[in-house]
């Protein structure tokens, strides 16, 4: 029996929300379909627990879709890179679960919460699926049901404001134009190799140097997956998609759906092709590096003028991103796993913040601005401390997950003898300070308008808690992240670099 | 017979625990205000008793925790760390009770989120101490700053806010966009984030690149106070006095230099740093910061802000002294940062007094009052004497090593500039009791200077005087941190 | 080398209306004109797929006993059908956002729509600016 279990694991992790989503859809109480959905993200990152053991062990787990050998066949590879975007998915989307009970039925009206139940899971397998599957097209299929999902969801935002359609139209049609410059892509490749599995393109491409449809081809699905992680200069859907999407829905869209693209853009990068090819050495150094560090600066700058605090957070997101793939540009191993230990570190920082921002939003009532943040932090210290433990976190303050992630990107720039690279890296987190403070000022220092009394609800801030707590964990032990961060940077760059 | 480890412990938990402890006592005043004087002697129990350690040839060590491969939290009591520890804790004590005259005596709001800030303030700065690794060193360092903040802006007016605002911009900014990728390029170049007490980088750096190395260490280390960026120390003048005594005359700054120190000691190495001649340009810019803010200081009118300008100046001696690059100026450097701390600690403290006690906060208020509160500008008096290198107080020690130190380098400029230097001191230091004993006095105040503001001026005072008799054992101290070099 | 550029005439036609399908989808302010765009744009990768699929002289992948049978390559065409689901998905929500948008704003013109946004973002800005002023005084 459990064998047959852990035999399935890579198919299970994505079935169990995939098919609940069909089951949810159907179910009108509410806290029904709240509760299944639990159970299934929460199920699902068992599983993602159970993987992560196997793969210790197996190191690559291999799954035949229909038991159609691949490389015909669709194939699921579960190994130590894609098991970390997993466990960072599934252990968002549970946390954001239990964070959605209260925000769903404030925002969303009664009939609709069960169809955005059933949204929310099939957002969540499609970013599994995205991850764990080993097919280019398969990869496709799995990105548009994910993105097509979140589409939904940040439209039913519009039951609190019309501006969340216009967000949501503008996140489709990007998306849809990024996708489909995927779709070419792979076409190419397809054209020219003859084959759709990842491993097996990757062994193909080689004899193929300076082929120009190979060339073209990477083109194609680089810059489609680049929409898709919003990095710069293909962010712009995604700062409005954040801030009028549901509660909920900012959370875990901002802590999951970029990382997911962006551990897609490592794996095209650095396993289908190779690190050593002309191709991707100039790619990363003469496109994606100065991209990033436009990002950096630009995401940031944007933030610091933002008043809307979800807006604010959202630009910062562009920032983020635009580290992890600067730590993708530098391309050396310890880079990569700065990268991805970034990633990690990012989806709790964000969804964490995120979660204090909405949690304001749902006590006031109001959209938060800057404005109206004064004097909040008295009247509900919980959330105040988690807001203020993250964005330390943020601003890579020592003891915290973020001064981690900061820590090995510098680590690894000036290694890569690139000094100006950490101290721009460093600049820009010091500019992150000033818009940080700017909220804490306003929560904390500022006088309240007047006297509000909020009462803090459990069922809210228990996630957060957890949430939080993560953040200073890993902090303080942060041999988890960096080792299997490490483990996955040596299987994607290779052992030697 | 307590271990080491546990002496590291209880000297660095003493002022964490008075931290947490108060506020569960916030109703009960007395309490709450016994707990920091307490802690204090605890606290520098623990540091004596390292100090002898240390005297007896021992290196107490602790591992606290690791982080992941190669990063760690540890603590390891070195000569300078153990003179450093002793001067914050003891002090502590004596600002701890001074600052309980002086909150009550001002009848200022939220004392008890002053009193847990100003324990974590001092738990920072002991842990700065006894850092046994740049990473530690690093992350304690932004934890004083953090936990200064709210005592910068204890006022919560719109100067306070300003200041505070300045006061984080300069000291996170530098740390975090200079210190941090110096200290990650030590660990890249050596391959860990370690110390040790000849220097690290002697073999492994390429002397070309020294200079640079050094310079984004000395910028980075913003709570030195080095010219370009001294500007927040005048600025954090608007917190409550005893955070300007204990914090911007003992804690942050020394901490500050004493950082200076150990990266010129510990990470480069004396003999590296002669070698190369990579810290020439620091003895120049150190001599420069340390004229112009003399000179600045005679200007200004307001008693705390001319002191800020004094200790800046005073700061740079340390920093010089670390930049001669000799064994002899090295030792004075360190001696400076005791005997400095003990006469600029009385000077605030007087200056805090006098505030409390007539509500006057400039130099040009204090005509003819000496008369009325003569025990305080004694005090003054004497402290200044310290600071100018008088014997005999402790102040003069210090200064004659440093000047040895600049001799044995070769540098006779630098000694001019001592001499400049004392002379500037003599002349903005001695306005203040010339005026409160000898001018005429103006208009009639009512003084009324609580007990608890008093004594700990006294006893400081007294410890200046008490610095230069019993100096050796730190002396000696300093020699064998020198001996290792 | 005119044989060579009408033989691969497909491509020509797949480039054509990829770019038509871009350009409409980025340089039409109309959002109901983009979705047509996006469409195009889609379907010429369809016709890329399935100009791949096609082997000169071969038949449907049927098995049948003749033994030089040359077969047109299945696996394009299953792939498209697929692609085309997905893309059927997309227009249908983009279409049903475009109805709501309609509904809500009055409009479907980007300018229009954008300049309504601007004000309700100051709106909220501003509101909350003079309840904080107020409440000071």
């Amino acid at each position: 029996m459990t064998d047959i279990l852990i035999k399935n694991l890579p198919i299970l992790v994505v079935l169990c929300p995939l098919m609940m989503s069909l089951i949810v859809v159907l179910i009108p109480n509410i806290f029904l379909s709240w509760l299944l959905t639990f159970a299934s993200t929460f199920v699902a990152f068992i599983f993602s627990i159970l993987l992560y053991q196997e793969v210790q062990i197996h190191s690559t787990i291999s799954y035949a879709l229909g038991n159609w050998a691949p490389p015909l066949g669709i194939e699921y590879v579960i190994d130590k890179v894609s098991i970390f975007p997993i466990i960072i998915i599934t252990l968002i989307g549970f946390l954001t679960t239990i964070f959605s009970s209260k925000m769903m039925p404030d925002e969303i009206n009664e009939t609709s919460i069960s169809k955005v139940y059933s949204l929310w899971l099939l957002a969540i397998a499609g970013l599994i699926g995205l991850v764990t599957t080993g097919d280019a097209f398969n990869l496709f299929v799995f990105l548009e049901i994910s993105s097509l999902a979140s589409v939904a969801l940040v439209a039913m935002g519009a039951q609190k404001d019309k501006q969340a359609l216009v967000a949501a139209y503008n996140y489709l049609i990007i998306g849809a134009v990024g996708a489909t410059l995927y779709v070419i892509g792979v076409g190419l490749l397809y054209g020219i190799t003859g084959t759709l599995n990842m491993a097996d393109l990757s062994e193909r491409v080689v004899d193929l140097k300076n082929n120009k449809a190979l060339i073209a081809g990477f083109g194609f699905m680089i810059v489609g997956i680049m929409v898709k992680a919003a990095v710069f200069p293909m962010h712009i859907w995604l700062p409005r998609a954040y801030a009028y999407a549901p509660s909920a829905v900012s959370v875990l869209l901002a802590a999951t759906a970029t990382k997911a693209s962006l551990y897609i853009l490592a794996r095209i990068l650095f396993s289908v092709f190779d690190i050593a090819d002309n191709l991707i050495i100039n790619t990363l150094s003469y496109i994606i590096l100065p991209l990033s560090i436009i990002a950096m600066f630009a995401g940031t700058i944007m933030a610091v003028y933002e008043k809307d605090i979800k807006r604010l957070l959202a630009h910062s997101s562009v920032a983020q991103i635009g580290y992890i793939t600067l730590a993708f540009a530098i391309g050396t191993k310890a880079s990569v796993a700065a990268g991805f230990i970034h990633m990690f570190n990012h989806a709790l920082i964000k969804g964490a913040l995120f979660m204090a921002i909405t949690s304001i939003s749902f006590y006031i009532q109001k959209r938060v601005t800057l404005s109206n943040l004064s004097g909040l932090g008295r009247a509900m210290p919980i959330t105040f401390f988690c807001f203020v433990i993250c964005s330390l976190s943020l601003a890579g303050l020592p003891l915290t997950a973020g001064f981690i992630s900061k820590l090995y990107l510098i680590k690894a720039s000036i290694s890569a003898d690139g000094l100006w690279i950490a101290i721009l890296i460093l600049f820009s987190s010091a500019l992150s300070v000033i818009y940080l403070w700017k909220m804490i000022e306003a929560l904390w220092l500022q006088q309240p308008r007047k006297e509000i009394i909020i009462k803090e609800n459990p069922t809210i801030y228990i996630s957060l808690l957890i949430i939080t707590f993560l953040n200073i964990y890993f902090g303080l032990d942060a041999s988890f992240v960096v080792d299997s961060s490490t483990e996955a940077a040596e299987k994607l760059v290779g052992v030697s670099k | 017979m307590i271990s080491f480890e546990n002496l590291i412990l209880i000297t660095l938990l003493s002022p964490l625990l008075v931290c947490l402890l108060t506020p569960l006592l916030s109703s009960k005043p007395i309490l709450r205000d016994i707990l920091g004087p307490l802690g204090g002697i605890i606290s520098s129990w623990g540091a004596i008793q390292l100090m002898a350690s240390i005297l007896n040839g021992e290196q107490p060590r602790l591992e606290l925790l690791q982080i992941a491969e190669g990063i760690s939290i540890s603590f390891e009591v070195t000569p300078l760390g153990a003179i450093f520890g002793l001067v914050a804790s003891v002090l502590w004590i004596f600002a701890a009770i001074y600052s309980v005259g002086y909150m009550r005596g001002n009848k200022e709001k939220n004392q008890t989120r002053f009193y847990i800030f100003y324990a974590m303030a001092v738990h920072a700065a002991l842990c700065i101490a006894y850092a046994g690794d740049l990473l530690t060193l690093f992350i304690f360092y932004e934890v004083l700053t953090f936990s200064t903040y709210p005592l910068v802006t204890h006022k919560q007016n719109e100067m306070a806010q300003k200041a505070g605002r300045l006061y984080m911009s300069i000291l996170v900014g530098t740390s975090v966009i200079l210190l941090l990728p110096a200290i990650i390029w030590v660990w890249v170049v050596t391959g860990s984030l370690e110390m040790s007490q000849n220097g690290v980088l002697d073999g492994k750096m390429n002397p070309d690149y020294a200079p640079y190395l050094l310079a984004m260490f000395v910028f980075g280390i913003g709570k030195a106070a080095l010219m370009p960026i001294h500007k927040w120390l005048p600025a954090a003048m608007v917190a409550p006095t005893p955070v300007s005594a204990l914090l911007h005359a003992v804690a942050v700054v020394k901490a500050g230099v004493f950082t200076m120190l150990l990266i010129l000691t510990n990470v480069f190495g004396i003999d590296f740093l002669s070698k190369t001649g990579a810290s020439n340009w620091l003895v120049w810019l150190a001599s420069f910061t340390l004229l112009t803010t003399s000179i600045i200081a005679i200007y200004k009118d307001d008693i705390k802000a001319r002191l800020a300008y004094s200790t800046i100046s005073q700061l740079s001696y340390i920093t010089l002294g670390g930049a001669l690059a000799s064994s002899m100026a090295t030792q004075g450097a360190t001696l400076h940062i005791i005997t400095h701390a003990a006469g600029k600690i009385t000077l605030f403290f007087v200056a805090g007094a006098i505030y409390v006690g007539a509500k006057m906060s400039k130099i040009s208020e204090l005509n003819g009052h000496g008369k009325s509160m003569p025990l305080i500008f004694l005090a003054f008096f004497v402290g200044s004497l310290s600071i100018i290198g008088v014997p005999p107080m402790g102040g003069s020690w210090s200064k004659f090593f440093l000047m040895l130190g600049a001799a044995e380098s070769g540098y006779i400029t630098v000694i001019a500039v001592f001499c400049i230097s004392t002379i500037l001191n003599a002349y903005y230091l001695m306005e203040i009791p010339a005026r409160a004993f000898f001018f005429k006095k103006e208009r009639e105040v009512k003084i009324k200077i609580p007990i608890l503001i008093t004594i700990p001026t006294l006893i400081t005072c007294f410890l200046t005087i008490l610095l230069f008799f019993f100096i050796e054992p730190f002396e000696n101290l300093t020699s064998i941190m020198v001996s290792k070099l | 080398m005119i044989s060579s550029t009408i033989g691969i005439w497909n491509y020509w036609i797949v480039f054509l209306l990829m770019m038509i399908g871009l350009f409409l989808v980025i340089g039409r302010k109309n959002f109901l004109k983009k979705i047509v765009g996006l469409t195009i744009f889609q379907t010429s990768v369809f016709l890329l797929y399935i100009t791949f699929g096609k082997i000169k002289g071969g038949t449907p992948p049927i098995l049948n006993n003749a033994i030089d049978t040359v077969y047109s390559n299945p696996l394009p065409h299953v792939l498209i059908l697929t692609a085309i689901v997905v893309g059927v998905a997309t227009t249908a929500l983009g279409l049903s956002l475009v109805l709501r948008i309609n509904s809500e704003y009055g409009s479907i013109e980007e300018d229009e729509i954008s300049a309504q946004d601007l004000v309700d973002y100051h709106d909220q800005i501003e509101t909350s600016k003079k309840i904080d002023t107020k409440f000071i005084q």
